[in-house]
């Protein structure tokens, strides 16, 4: 049975305990970072953050919203990535079958940074960042290496609150209904982001504000390829 | 924390005000969404909306510096409505005790003011006594001079209107927290207050607590599953620190310093011990002469003699009167009167008030030794930006110490769980212990005393020292054992065996205990910090409740008062959440408080153990600055006038007076916006830790001052612009944080700015920016002298360059 997360962005407070502790795990190095007046840093994922929280920020009449976004690879039960890379180097991007893991390979250092730009703009949540130095394409490996000793993912094992959830699809996709059912009393906007197509379950409860990525504040940084990812259709969906 | 972290899923409502728990408590949010889950309502009150704000169900935005108006109309909306649990408020608090005739309050000044010397006398305020001794009460709480008509009355004056037009508040929002909180008053219904230093670090910090605790008791709040007073402590052991005395009034488990106006042990227990002439009190004080004389012999061991006073000759006194608190001692360093020092793992040329003078003041000494894990702005003092290290003489010298995680030891958290840590790895290169450091300089101070002699030797040389520093050793010692073979209580007990808990403390001198509050936690069974057992009866479980689970002090109690929580006959208010019954002649479920019957049985006693009239204090005749709260402004605040009194300020207020202690007057032109300051999550404090933790700094790299966009507007202010931030006593830069989740306050009739500041960054991360305090004042609670970090003045304006800054 392949396994899922639930991320229950309801609950999260934004400790960025799972950002730190996953490049902690994944022995990833601090980049040089700026206050450019938000909490948001590093501004976005790159090949040393596979783990980002996410602010956003709104005010409708008095009411102020702020929600947090831990974002990472979506982990897709038919990963648009491995489909484009699959077509430049086999195997540069499998999946676990064990646990449905996506998982970049070192084969990746085969791509060039065309074809990575490519895998880059099939990922529908604009997951995948290439490092220039070695040439590997770089995300969320869901702490593989963890799974495989019967240990949580780092994420899962440091959030105080019950934001990050882990385990059998089923059991994960069971819990998300009933929270969001729960939620929906006071969000009645709540969502979870395309439950059917993926192993990481986001239950959001205002989409609109919370999927904008990046977020507005940074509007001037917006890439060709961040607006594409936008408008690809699961994002459309949600936000409609 | 009266209560615990786990405690807080037990609440129908949270209220948190004074603290960003979610940003600095993290953990406490797991309880609160479980409480939630639960169908509590969750309110922030705090002046910006912040993550803890973003997972609560109503966030009020309170002006800076104004919580006693919020929580002076919450008491009168109480008593109006009648919400109050009046069994509870008539038996176990001092609601019913007539005050005196000397008490009295006009013009926001209670009698007894002397203006010259800006004290009271707390004379005035005093109970009537009966013919024995006894506070004379009136149950009905209908006399005129009974603390409840007294209260009333005070409070009476904190309208919806009065307190909306001071705090900023709408009437709208202040309405609906005192209904939601006011319901807790219900019997079976509970409240938890979560604070921090957003009420603490005020001019008025002591008293809006006491206000706090006294909504809390008028709702029957204390002792109750879901209740209590909690002050989240800090991460992660402020609160064993504390414990074991790190300010500089205590001695360890909070007996008073000795003074040197007493000359011997009798006449400091005399002056330090109080007497009730009521029997059903238990006035658990009165134990104190057992603790302390414990306490002396822990120190001295075998010199300590009931010939000699147990050593307390040799103890250092303070003078009465003088204030010793780290911000009069740092004034003391800039007047030139200390020579050199010790500071352990503190920053205070970062973290202290008017910080610019701090470290003038550190440039004072001959010398200096600094215990730290990392450089800081204090070790580093001599080489900040834009002095000349040739022209500062003092002689640095920087002990590096170790990691948590190198050494073995206790933290003590917030809910008072004792909770041993094993060492992990050895510590890195020449990095010691503190406790290895303090044993090792005394060791050689004494071996110079013993070879030169010099002023005053016996209390060095006739110390109990240990030869090896052993953090075990310490735990065992702090418990306590027996000094000589003794019965006690029937039962036999060898020289050197560990005490079973305080109960059995002497005042003869045949026990020794470093801290009768821990005695308990290393009896004969073993350290019971180690302890992680699980196991819990169905009454325990049903409030989680685990006494297994390492050992909380006092004598493993979870929660405090909890006599409170039962009716005089044992029974508790609300069945579905016990604390603590009286079955079949015993109590089961917490550890009670004292193990007296109920209070309308034979024997029973008070439920406030600790107060000497076991009564919860409503009225407090104890502080120094008035037995009932009443609001007075910031010492710098952006108000010529309040609606209360024409008493502006704390008329107790104390503050450090030199040319570097500058204020700005009331509604100062110059100085037109308040700036509250605070600590973010990704930073330790003053971030001398975590600015050296790469993905910390990573997180959260520099200073920046978050403000409304009505205010950066105003000051032609983009998101994520470099400014200049000034007060009367310096000049920060900062980046501009343009965010909705601060907005301008309504304070009578005008709009007030407010802006906040972590202060965690310094100029030793470079770019990072530099201390946040070069801003704030050195003006301090009376009470206490804890620093008023949480509001000031300043002006707000675009830099032209940046020089602190990378950008």
């Amino acid at each position: 049975m392949a396994k899922a997360f639930f991320i229950d962005t309801s609950r999260c407070i934004a400790c960025r305990g799972c950002q730190v502790a996953c490049k902690e795990w994944h022995g990833l190095p601090a980049v040089q970072t700026r206050q450019r007046g938000t909490h948001q840093n590093p501004p976005d994922l790159n090949p040393f953050t596979y783990k980002l929280v996410r602010f956003a920020e709104g005010k409708t009449g008095a009411k102020v919203e702020w929600l947090f976004f831990p974002d990472q690879c979506h982990h897709c039960l038919e990963p648009p990535c491995r489909g484009a890379a699959d077509s430049f180097v086999p195997d540069a991007v499998i999946v676990d079958q064990k646990t449905g893991a996506v998982l970049y390979t070192e084969k990746t250092g085969a791509l060039t940074a065309a074809q990575c730009k490519e895998i880059q703009e099939a990922c529908p949540y604009d997951i995948p960042r290439r490092n220039e130095q070695s040439g590997l394409l770089t995300k969320c490996d869901m702490c593989i290496d963890r799974l495989r000793a019967d240990l949580a993912p780092m994420c899962v094992k440091t959030c105080p609150t019950g934001a990050m959830n882990f385990g059998e699809r089923d059991q994960m996709l069971a819990m998300a209904h009933q929270r969001l059912e729960a939620v929906k009393s006071s969000h009645p906007k709540a969502q979870l982001v395309d439950a059917d197509n993926v192993s990481v379950i986001y239950l959001v409860t205002n989409p609109g504000l919370a999927l904008q990525r990046p977020l507005k504040q940074a509007v001037e940084s917006y890439s060709r390829r961040e607006l594409l990812g936008n408008l690809t259709a699961p994002f459309r969906r949600i936000a409609g | 924390m009266t209560n615990h972290w786990i405690d807080i899923k037990n609440a129908d409502v949270v209220l948190i005000m004074g603290s960003n728990a979610a940003e600095h408590h993290p953990i406490s949010f797991k309880w609160v969404l479980k409480a939630k889950d639960a169908g509590a309502t969750v309110i922030h009150i705090d002046p910006k909306f912040s993550r803890t704000s973003a997972r609560s169900d109503m966030h009020v935005p309170l002006r800076s510096g104004t919580d006693i108006p919020l929580l002076g109309g919450m008491v009168r909306h109480i008593l109006e409505k009648g919400e109050f649990n009046r069994e509870y408020v008539a038996q176990y608090t001092n609601a019913s005790f007539i005050v005196g005739d000397g008490y009295d309050f006009k013009n926001g000044l209670f009698s007894g003011y002397d203006p010259a010397a800006k004290k009271y006398d707390q004379k005035k305020w005093g109970f009537a006594l009966d013919e024995k001794g006894v506070p004379k009460r009136d149950p009905t709480l209908k006399h005129p001079r009974c603390v409840f008509q007294l209260l009333k009355k005070h409070y009476s004056r904190y309208t919806p209107e009065k307190v909306s037009s001071i705090t900023g508040v709408s009437k709208q929002d202040l309405l609906k927290v005192y209904e939601i909180y006011g319901a807790t008053g219900a019997p079976g219904k509970a409240g938890t207050m979560m604070y921090a230093l957003g009420w603490t670090q005020h001019t008025v910090g002591v008293q809006n607590i006491r206000l706090a605790a006294i909504v809390q008791l008028l709702l029957g709040n204390m002792g109750a599953a879901g209740g209590g007073i909690n002050a989240l402590r800090g991460e992660p052991n402020v609160q064993g620190s504390t414990d074991h005395c790190i300010l500089w009034n205590t001695l360890p488990g909070y007996l008073p310093v000795p003074t040197s106006d007493k000359a011997t042990v009798e006449e400091y227990i005399k002056a330090n011990t109080p007497e009730t002439h009521d029997p059903k009190s238990v006035n658990w004080w009165s134990n104190k002469p057992k603790y302390m004389v414990s306490l002396l012999k822990a120190w001295m061991g075998e010199a300590a003699t009931s010939e000699n006073d147990y050593g307390f000759g040799w103890l250092p006194k303070a003078d009465p009167g003088v204030d010793y608190s780290a911000i009069f001692l740092l004034d003391r360093m800039y007047k030139g009167r200390i020579k050199g020092g010790f500071i352990l793992g503190h920053n205070p040329a970062q973290s202290m008030p008017n910080s610019n003078k701090v470290r003038k003041a550190l440039e004072k000494l001959d010398w200096l030794a600094v215990a730290e894990i990392h450089n800081s702005e204090t070790t580093d003092f001599w080489r900040r930006p834009g002095v000349d290290p040739k022209k500062i003489q003092t002689e640095v010298f920087l002990l590096p110490s170790c990691q948590r995680g190198e050494k073995d030891g206790s933290i003590t958290n917030s809910g008072r769980w004792l909770m041993w840590h094993n060492k992990g790895i050895e510590p890195m290169g020449q990095s010691r212990s503190m406790g290895w450091m303090a044993v090792e300089i005394f060791k050689r101070v004494r071996a110079l005393y013993a070879k030169e002699s010099g002023a005053f030797p016996e209390q060095i040389l006739k110390m109990d020292w240990p030869e090896v520093y052993d953090a075990d050793g310490v735990a065992r010692k702090i418990n306590g054992s027996y000094t000589r073979d003794i019965t006690v209580k029937g039962k036999q007990y060898k020289k050197g065996e560990q005490v079973e808990s305080f109960l059995y403390l002497r005042d003869d001198g045949s026990t020794a205990s470093l801290n009768w509050l821990y005695a308990g936690s290393y009896g004969p069974a073993g350290n019971l910090a180690k302890r992680r057992g699980l196991a819990q009866t169905s009454m325990q479980a049903r409030i989680g409740l685990f006494p297994n689970f390492s050992w909380a002090w006092p004598v493993n109690r979870r929660i405090l008062y909890n006599r409170a929580s039962v009716d005089p006959n044992g029974k508790p208010f609300n069945s579905a959440k016990p604390v603590i019954a009286w079955e079949n002649g015993k109590w089961v479920g917490d550890i009670p408080d004292g193990p007296a019957p109920p209070m309308a049985l034979p024997g029973g006693k008070y439920p406030f153990i600790m107060q000497t009239q076991g009564m919860g204090q409503i009225f407090g005749p104890g502080r120094v600055d008035g037995p009932l709260p009443e609001h007075y402004e910031p010492a710098e605040t952006p108000v010529k006038s309040h609606p209360f009194s024409a008493q502006l300020n704390n008329p107790c207020l104390k503050a450090a007076i030199s040319d570097m202690d500058v204020l700005a007057k009331p509604g100062d032109p110059r100085f037109p916006f308040v700036l509250t300051t605070y600590g973010v999550t990704e930073q330790w404090c003053g971030g001398v830790d975590t600015r050296n933790t790469p993905l910390l700094l990573e997180a959260e790299p520099q200073l920046y001052v978050e403000m409304s966009p009505q205010l950066a507007r105003l000051r032609g202010i983009g998101n994520g612009d470099p400014v200049v931030v000034e007060s009367a006593r310096g000049r920060v830069e900062a980046i501009a944080m343009v965010t909705v989740r601060i907005t301008p306050f309504k304070v009578l009739g005008k709009s007030v700015h407010l802006v906040g500041m972590p202060f965690c960054f310094g100029w030793t991360t470079p770019g990072a920016g530099d201390a946040t305090n070069r801003l704030t004042a050195t003006v301090c609670d009376p009470n206490v002298s804890i620093p008023e970090y949480k509001a000031c003045l300043v002006n707000v304006r675009k830099a032209e360059k940046v020089s602190e800054l990378f950008v």
